[in-house]
């Protein structure tokens, strides 16, 4: 076989994935490109693929989230890299055993590549500056959350064909969500208009490249597409919210509201559901809904990733 | 005339300005002389500049309880070493300096390290709790030298027109750490399009202007309540760390009407801005949190005009553990005795053309007057707390080399110029970095 | 990367290339005595290319089109660090079921074997073939690995430090084999 240089996507891709911050257009849809990949691995009766043999893939969990974990963690299998699994509530963290201690502890068992989440922003950084090995971003605090994005995005990508000069909404819990910060960075670089809507408590005074409104009509309103956001409890335990019936009046998506956007536009969620609350029950389980093809996509967007960050290097150890 | 050292050669530049080349000779504490004299010791100060030793009206040292962070020790010699002939420490320790015992204690223990002189600030209220006031007559005479909550924003106006209401009669001014802490909240960053971006819990400007408007009007108040019976020659508040145009031009707007109100302003507020948490590391982590560049240009102004009356260093040092923590739970501060004048003479004087005298007054005569200090001249028979530097070698900041305990900066690596080679507290060099002929 | 590569010598003409591909056509048939549950797996990018002709020699003599799949061995490979820095992986589509099939693996050039070995892996995930054959346009001998072709268009000996240009119409313009120096 001759090998044919690829110069398609020329820069090389960024040591880890925090954000979006240094990843190009051609990047990303080469990511999608190999996601479609992984797709057919996944097809397979064999869902695995050696390519990652040797490698070690560190899940580090200071925040509990078993499906994100368990997601990576099938992903790297698939890929047959060992996976090493560390979940520790921060509270233990914030008691004198420091982020850095913990890491360096499982740096020592010769790990290649992290995957952390963590409820406060930053501390993906902080890892990378002490540890200079890839580190996948699986939510940090309020901040970012590319994988999820990234599955948003190869999810719509696959509804819609295409995400130029499309308009999506996202509704709900602006201000504290990861996954519409990260979407917010991701879908306008495809060609998206953004339109993020949820109550004026719960939306940041401005986003790059999002429209923003406190008015669900005018988020929804042709909209290509609608993403909905899990509206946590604690928001009304703060005072951001008078209570959950004032939510739902004002922000709930329900069919009826829906007939705003475009007809058949589907629904996106990033799990867990509150039933009920950010979306009208039965719309979650109709056609509509997106759901499945989210998780599913999930997999092959995190194999992807792992290729990706971990291409042309060698197993530590090795020489 | 006889002396135990002579500074020669040296350029003599104070808050008044430049006064041409000196041989300074000093004895029992004092300056002897400005024309040279018999000494048992000599420096050769060419190309060096002595200026009163520094003041800072604001640095938190930690001790007692803390020491982990800091301590007398380790925090007056980086006093020292940063040019400090004097200290204010923030009573905010563990258990909070709320006691003439505890005043007296401080005080007798720093005489002893023989350092840059400490000057405690204690309590404003009991144990910082912002209900019951300290006893600040008692404290005034253990030698507190302001009473202040700062660590902690105490909302109660009443407790605090009540404070400063008393606090006059005893000749100490209150000092406040002014953010409300309901527009507050949970910031750790300045609010607004970074932090929307960051996904980080924004801290407004507005919890600053809010609040120091609030208490220029409970300074009205408290003026109205003593009638003709004060204030006295100081300020009935300080307004500590000023972070925010809006903030300045409320305290400046309160200046013209003649308020009795003072402020100081932090090296980090002067130099840094809020883009800097784009690297998401807690080193940038501190309160009130770094705003934007057009702030930091506003309060450049307002030293320059004399709206804010001096430096406060905010010196707030913690381990390094905590600021390895992430940015909701690593603590505010970051240690800036050690490098307060380098930094700001190479950032406003060298590169901003801010005049030399105007930066040195906010060094010295500034703070000194807000704690109703006396101002020391370079002349003969003027106390010798003074600071010799070196205008014109260029050094990195080294946090690993800090005296501090923690040995981190944002400034790390910045090469600076305005280095202090010695620190004299009353004609006792407590500081000397000279490099030793071999 | 690699420095230029310097332009030796012409190993096989067009003609020569497609005399290679008629013979390896006749071959196959020939060894599956017929096209009985023959079918073809190229792999990436010219190995398709040469499996596609393959196919058509074979439909052009005996009338039938035997079925065809592509291959990429990419995650197969076991030197993910001499991949480079840019991931590409490209399709895999075996549209058949390969269980009790005689396959053909076609490949351009036949070297180390560690393609093979990839390819084969990579096949043996896709089903259970009863047969699998190797076939290459040019064998340049320099294994690393017990592998061997069944069907060889041509053997070239080569020194290691030589590279081989394997050219073919729909990829390149032209059908050639090239010798390069690096
Ligand atoms: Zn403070």
């Amino acid at each position: 076989m001759t090998v044919t240089p690829d110069t398609s996507a020329a820069a090389p891709t960024p040591r880890s994935l925090l954000d979006f911050q240094g990843w190009s257009r051609a990047q990303l849809e080469s990511l999608f490109e190999t996601s479609k990949m992984m797709q057919e691995v996944l097809a397979r009766p064999v869902k695995k693929v050696p390519a990652l043999t040797g490698f070690t893939v560190a899940t580090v969990f200071f925040e509990a989230s078993t499906r994100t974990r368990l997601s990576f963690e099938l992903a790297a299998r698939r890929m047959s890299a060992d996976v090493l699994s560390f979940s520790a509530a921060t509270s233990s963290i914030s008691k004198g055993e420091t982020y850095k201690d913990t890491l360096l502890t499982l740096d020592a068992m010769g790990v290649d590549a992290y995957v952390i989440r963590v409820d406060a922003a930053g501390v993906c950084h902080q890892a990378e500056r002490w540890l200079g090995k890839p580190i996948i971003n699986a939510g940090d605090g309020w901040r970012a959350h590319p994988t999820q994005a990234l599955l948003d995005a190869f999810t719509l990508l696959e509804a819609l064909g295409s995400l130029e000069g499309k308009k999506i909404a996202i509704v709900g819990d602006i201000l504290h969500s990861r996954v519409a910060r990260s979407n917010a960075e991701l879908l306008p670089r495809l060609g998206a208009e953004v339109v993020a809507c949820g109550p004026a408590t719960l939306l940041p005074g401005t986003l790059p490249g999002v429209q923003l409104s406190t008015d669900l009509k005018t988020g929804l309103t042709d909209a290509d597409a609608v993403m909905v956001l899990r509206l946590q409890n604690e928001r009304m335990d703060k005072g951001l919210l008078p209570s959950l019936p004032e939510y739902i009046a004002g922000y709930q998506v329900t069919q009826e509201r829906l007939d705003w956007a475009k007809p058949g536009a589907p629904l996106l969620h990033p799990g867990p559901m509150n039933r009920d609350v950010e979306l009208e029950g039965p719309l979650a389980d109709s056609s509509r809904s997106l759901v499945e093809r989210q998780v599913a996509n999930g997999q092959a967007i995190r194999m992807a990733v792992l290729y990706h960050l971990l291409v042309g290097k060698k197993p530590r150890g090795e020489s | 005339m006889n002396g135990e050292l002579l500074i020669q050669h040296v350029r003599l530049v104070d808050s008044r300005g430049e006064h041409g080349t000196a041989d300074v000779l000093i004895g029992q504490g004092r300056i002897l002389s400005l024309e040279g004299g018999d000494a048992r010791r000599h420096i050769d100060a060419s190309g060096l500049i002595l200026s009163p030793g520094f003041c800072d009206p604001h640095a938190h040292l930690r001790e007692p309880g803390q020491e982990v962070k800091e301590d007398l020790t380790s925090g007056l010699t980086a006093a020292a070493r940063g040019g400090y002939s004097d200290v204010v420490s923030m009573p905010n320790t563990l258990p909070p300096v709320d006691r003439a015992e505890g005043v007296a204690a401080l005080k007798e223990k720093a005489a002893r390290i023989g350092q840059a002189r400490l000057h405690p600030a204690a309590a404003l209220t009991q144990g910082q709790e912002g209900k019951r006031l300290t006893e600040a007559r008692l404290l005034a005479e253990a030698g507190a030298v302001l009473l202040t909550d700062d660590g902690r924003t105490n909302e109660d106006a009443g407790v605090l027109a009540l404070g400063m209401q008393y606090a006059a009669s005893w000749g100490l001014t209150v000092s406040v750490h002014a953010e409300d802490a309901g527009l507050r909240r949970g910031g750790v960053m300045n609010e607004g399009g970074v932090s929307f971006r960051l996904g980080l819990p924004g801290n407004s400007v507005y919890a600053e202007s809010a609040r120091i408007a609030r208490d220029l009007e409970i300074v009205r108040y408290v003026l109205a309540q003593l009638g003709g019976r004060g204030p006295q020659a100081k300020a009935l508040l300080h307004v500590q760390h000023l972070s925010s145009a809006r903030g300045l031009e409320l305290i400046r707007q309160a200046k013209a009407e003649g308020l009795p109100v003072t402020c100081e302003v932090g090296p980090h507020h002067l130099t840094l801005s809020e883009e800097r948490l784009e690297s998401l590391d807690p080193l940038y982590k501190v309160a009130p949190p770094l705003r934007t560049p057009a702030d930091a240009e506003a309060l450049i102004q307002g030293l320059l005009d004399g709206s804010i009356d001096c430096i406060g260093t905010d010196h707030a040092p913690h381990t390094q553990d905590e600021k390895e923590l992430d940015l909701l739970r690593a603590p505010f501060g970051i240690p800036n005795l050690e490098v307060g004048w380098p930094l700001l003479y190479t950032e406003l004087v060298l590169k901003r053309d801010f005049p030399l005298p105007v930066l040195l007054e906010r060094f010295t005569d500034g703070p000194r007057r807000v704690l109703g200090f006396e101002a020391i001249w370079l002349e003969a028979g003027a106390e010798a707390s003074l600071v010799l530097w070196n205008p014109d070698q260029e050094r990195p900041v080294e946090p690993q080399r800090f005296a501090s305990k923690a040995k981190f900066s944002p400034w790390a690596g910045w090469k600076l110029r305005g280095w202090p080679v010695l620190t004299l507290v009353e004609g006792r060099a407590v500081f000397e970095g000279l490099e030793q002929p071999a | 990367m690699e420095a230029n590569p310097k332009f030796k010598s012409q190993l096989l003409s067009a003609d020569e290339v497609r005399r290679a591909l008629t013979r390896i056509a006749h071959e196959v048939v020939e060894r599956n005595k017929g096209t009985q549950g023959l079918c073809f797996v190229g792999i990436h990018t010219r190995g398709i290319t040469l499996a596609r002709r393959l196919v058509e020699i074979i439909r052009s003599f005996e009338g039938v089109t035997p079925p065809m799949g592509i291959l990429d061995i990419t995650l197969y490979r076991d030197d993910l660090s001499e991949i480079g820095l840019q991931p590409k992986v490209r399709e895999t589509r075996i549209p058949f079921d390969l269980h009790g099939k005689a396959v053909v693996l076609v490949d351009d050039v036949l070297f180390t074997g560690r393609t093979a070995r990839a390819a084969l892996d990579a096949l043996i995930d896709q089903g259970r073939p009863s047969r699998i054959y190797l076939a290459v346009l040019v064998d340049r001998g320099h294994r690393e690995l017990p592998i061997r072709a069944d069907f060889v268009g041509k053997n070239l000996p080569t020194s290691k430090t030589e590279v081989v240009k394997v050219h073919t119409l729909e990829d390149d313009g032209e059908d050639s084999v090239e010798l390069w120096e690096h």
